[in-house]
């Protein structure tokens, strides 16, 4: 045969084999289909431990109750004992370590995302204790009054 | 006559064209499609009570701390709705800042910092609801990645490669939930991911672990005794938009007809 037909057919071959090559080199090793299969599971693999291996901020109760026991069982009993630690005391990351004090958020705005009344009926917001934070002594810490942790007991202490 | 040069530039490009398809190709491997069948591990599901949330947006804020979504910014993994029905048949729906500081105003948010006042006797009906990423059986924000950056996990959870992602920003309009937004930081898709770095080790996700009302719970599926599982079998659980057939693994009890 002439060749006429070999030549671009080797061409042909040469892009062929180019483009193989360049997808070897640029897809990583471990891109590939995952668990879920051709539609969903088309992923680098890798990425998966990536995820996993993000740092846990906000480490709950069970990481607080062995240094601060007293405080545990103080709001084991408190009406507000669902509310966790952190949510007021702010992540824990790798306290006492780093950081070596949190900072607790003693601000109204924080009370008042729960007691700030709104009247809805046939909602768990209407029945809990709420207040106008426009005319619930205004400017004042909502500690001043009320202690946090158990909010039947009055006053903070400081 | 066709040119021999033209011929050859024809079909240089044609088999060129063709070689990229091509280059996608991977031949079956039996093993692996009998592993896509095994259904061992866990299958995370989440389960949220909308009689029992208060709208205190800790769950909001604990997210954004937790996964580094910048605070201020307004863009959120998950986020709380409010719906206030009047007595003249309107429903009143807002999200302030997606609830990151709760609902410190009685006042619904309508844009541009106004509030529109709803008088206290006019009030039929309000409640809230807490949004998050659905983990879709057939999540459509995969399929339409052009290049494999967002994928579902064996154990259900749908995330995004950071490092892989092009930011084209397909899968933000493919989500019929609305969850997906442009990370501000890294400048690709993020979506709540059910803090998998968390439920992996053991522990709940940051927005269960700072609800304080037990709105919020995520289990596992494939176990029939998880106290979620129980629940998801037994009672009257419903989920958001099924008619777009994504399948979607958040359930929610207590949902009433004006949530979309």
């Amino acid at each position: 045969m002439k060749s006429h037909v070999w030549r671009p057919l080797l061409v042909v071959l040469v892009v062929i084999a180019l483009v193989l090559v360049a997808r070897k080199v640029l897809v990583p090793a471990d891109f590939g289909i995952g668990a879920r299969g051709y539609m969903y599971g088309w992923h680098r693999a890798g990425n998966e431990q990536q995820w996993k291996d993000m740092p846990v901020k906000y480490k709950t109760a069970a990481h607080c109750k062995d240094c601060h026991p007293d405080k545990y069982e103080e709001m084991k009993e408190s009406p507000h004992r669902n509310i966790n630690c952190e949510n007021c005391h702010g992540p824990a990351l790798d306290h006492p370590k780093d950081p070596h004090s949190l900072t607790v958020d003693r601000s109204r705005e924080l009370c008042a995302r729960c007691h700030t009344r709104l009247p809805y009926p046939n909602s768990g917001r209407g029945i809990m204790k709420g207040i106008d934070p426009k005319t619930h002594n205004a400017g004042l810490d909502c500690v001043t009054c009320h202690w946090p942790h158990d909010p039947r007991k009055e006053g903070h202490k400081r | 006559m066709i040119s021999r040069r033209s011929f050859c530039k024809k079909s240089l490009l044609i088999a060129g064209g063709l070689a990229i398809p091509l280059s996608c190709l991977e031949l079956f491997d039996p093993k692996r499609l009998l592993a896509e069948k095994d259904q061992k591990g866990p299958r995370w599901v989440f389960l949220v009570d909308t009689r029992k949330c208060v709208g205190c947006g800790f769950c909001v804020k604990g997210c954004k701390v937790e996964n580094e979504v910048p605070y201020d910014a307004n863009v959120t993994r998950t986020w709380v709705e409010r719906y206030v029905v009047t007595t003249d048949g309107k429903t009143h729906i807002d999200s302030p800042k997606g609830a990151r500081d709760g609902f410190p105003n009685k006042g619904i948010d309508i844009g541009h910092g106004k509030l529109e006042e709803i008088k206290d006797e006019d009030i039929d009906k309000a409640f809230f609801v807490p949004k998050l990423c659905n983990q879709c059986d057939n999540p459509p924000c995969v399929q339409v990645c052009p290049v494999g950056a967002t994928y579902q996990t064996a154990d259900g959870v749908v995330l995004v490669d950071r490092k892989w992602c092009i930011g084209c920003g397909y899968c933000i309009m493919g989500c019929p939930y609305g969850v997906r937004f442009f990370h501000p930081v890294f400048h690709v898709a993020e979506k709540c991911n059910f803090c998998y770095h968390r439920i992996t080790k053991g522990m709940q996700t940051a927005c269960v672990d700072s609800c304080a009302f037990g709105a919020r719970r995520v289990g596992n599926l494939r176990d029939p005794d998880d106290p979620v599982t129980r629940i998801i079998m037994t009672e009257r659980v419903n989920v958001l938009k099924e008619e777009y057939g994504t399948k979607p693994q958040v359930f929610y009890l207590g949902l009433s007809k004006e949530v979309k």
